[in-house]
């Protein structure tokens, strides 16, 4: 009784968090362009999604602004951590809170804020200013991805790199690096997805013309959406699924692997 | 890991001076445009707008619906991982990325999906007649943006949640259980104050995103209902008042920074009392 109760339970959720996943995934399949008026089946809007500029614009502008942001960001964390390991605790601490400032406010005052310095400096607003923004808030992210394991990183091995005559670049790059490499992989990827899904900074901090995809979304909201953009959102949704997917059973078996060999 | 201190702070200075440029000067500009008239003149005048009648209403509105959503995603959220940890052996991986995917949809269009769902003749509506059930409408008003809210915000409160509720030894559920205690005193003596750092930080992170948005008033209420983030973002965007904008973030920051103490505050008394 109790285990039906949950598993009724579960299903709710399920479908309050799909509902509208399966509204969007419809109206990308739907021939009328209005939305909520089902008139049949079609496919025109994926045929005819590369020939939107406005959305192929965007969408190049959030990938490019997406890794460049998760590049600068990654390296900027990661050279910061690596001084921050060697620093008193209270000093450490510090800093981390203040790194995490872009964070903790609300995206509207980061936005704004940044908007405001931007102006002040006498800086166009654009695909820079968008990018510089959202270097600012992916920073924290990929410390707070790095700090933890190269906290718990043992000094030692980089200390006997050294003592058997390694250059301390090459110490870091063979010992530390790798050691580091998950949550690097980690800091990159949730900095990437961030910028990729940030609307009230990038809103904020754009100059006319340029846009990423929810800048772009929300521009379109008032005369009504292209509907190409709902299967652009489908084929996002798709290959993350099936992303998750392989994921997925690829983790059973990693699992079985590591059973078998114990 | 560094030779000399030098060095260390060789890699220390970059992100000082990135931090002193795109972390404090912009504070200090918002601070310098809310205090100042547009002529440049010291003044106080924009932050006391907040009080004026509609501005006053837009914060008190936003207040009450980021604690009403706060709450619903708590709510919903505790059976959801509770259902979620005790199944974690089985398929529990597979259902909680399935609970992680939908943010992998743009917001925006999912909210703009809510709209598609609750209108007048919206999919519910057409649901509802096909059962003959009496049609309720729910776009342009609170509740249709709380639902915007719970939807967008609830994976914040399940992550730290979920993540609070793992850690939790589960001998010592077992021995509560074996001492007698049934499923309501192990929840309400055991679990719940273990879990409670969880919550509180799934508190903020649904707290300061509803109390801030404009997107999701703007799409689900239909501009009937403006809150806080929407006066601000016409105040930037359509009024041109950059003063008044920024003194009233800098009234949205006041509310930050209590939220931010309290959290804080509950967490040094939560390690404290643990030593």
């Amino acid at each position: 009784m109790i285990s039906r109760l949950k598993t009724i339970y579960l299903a709710i959720i399920f479908l309050f968090l799909y509902a509208p996943i399966g509204v969007l995934i419809a109206q990308s399949f739907n021939e009328s362009r209005y939305r909520g008026h089902w008139t049949g089946f079609s496919l025109k809007w994926y045929e005819s999604l590369f020939q939107q500029d406005k959305i192929i614009d965007a969408l190049q502008n959030t990938i490019s602004i997406g890794i460049l942001s998760a590049i600068i960001s990654t390296i900027l964390a990661l050279i910061t951590c690596l001084a921050l390991r060697e620093i008193g605790k209270n000093f450490r601490a510090m800093f981390m809170s203040v790194a995490n400032i872009p964070i903790l406010n609300a995206d509207i005052v980061t936005g704004i804020s940044l908007m405001l310095l931007f102006m002040g400096m006498g800086l166009k607003l654009g695909y820079g200013s968008i990018l510089l923004a959202h270097i600012v808030f992916n920073v924290p992210y990929v410390m707070l991805c790095i700090m933890p394991q190269l906290m718990a990183l043992d000094k030692s091995f980089y200390e006997a790199a050294l003592d058997l005559g390694a250059s301390p670049f090459k110490a870091f790059t063979s010992v530390v690096l790798p050691e580091l490499r998950p949550s690097i992989v980690a800091g990159f990827l949730l900095a990437f997805t961030m910028s990729a899904d940030d609307f009230i900074i990038t809103y904020f901090t754009r100059g006319a013309g340029v846009h990423t995809l929810p800048t772009e979304i929300y521009a379109e909201l008032k005369l009504g959406i292209h509907p190409e953009m709902y299967a652009l959102s489908t084929l996002v949704f798709i290959t993350v699924l099936i992303f998750v997917i392989l994921f997925a059973m690829n983790r059973k078996k990693l699992l079985n692997q590591k059973e078998e060999n114990f | 890991m560094f030779r000399t201190i030098g060095i260390r702070n060789l890699f220390l200075a970059p992100f000082c001076i990135w931090a002193g440029i795109f972390i404090f000067v912009p504070l200090l500009f918002m601070f310098y445009y809310g205090l100042t008239t547009p002529a440049g003149n010291f003044t106080f005048e924009n932050i006391l707008m907040i009080f004026q009648t509609e501005f006053f209403y837009s914060l008190k509105m936003s207040v009450l619906l980021a604690f009403i959503s706060t709450a619903v995603c708590l709510l919903l959220a505790y059976p959801l991982c509770l259902i979620l940890v005790d199944r974690a052996k089985s398929a529990g991986a597979i259902i909680t990325l399935l609970f992680i995917l939908p943010l992998w949809m743009n917001s925006l269009l999912s909210t703009m999906a809510w709209q598609t769902i609750l209108e007048r003749d919206g999919t519910l509506n057409q649901i509802l007649r096909l059962l003959s059930l009496p049609d309720f409408t729910l776009i342009n008003t609170a509740t249709a943006i709380v639902i915007g809210m719970v939807y967008n915000y609830l994976p914040y409160m399940v992550l730290p949640l979920y993540v609070a509720l793992t850690k939790i030894d589960k001998s010592i559920i077992e021995a509560a259980k074996d001492l007698g205690a049934n499923t309501w005193q192990t929840f309400y003596k055991i679990i719940l104050p273990l879990s409670l750092p969880g919550a509180v930080s799934g508190i903020t992170m649904v707290f300061i995103p509803a109390l801030t948005t404009f997107a999701i008033s703007a799409l689900l209420g239909g501009g009937r209902i403006l809150l806080i983030g929407n006066v601000i973002e016409q105040e930037f965007t359509f009024e041109y008042n950059w003063n008044l904008g920024a003194a009233l973030s800098i009234v949205l920051m006041i509310f930050i920074v209590v939220n931010m103490a309290l959290t804080v505050f509950f967490e040094n008394s939560h390690e404290e009392e643990k030593n």
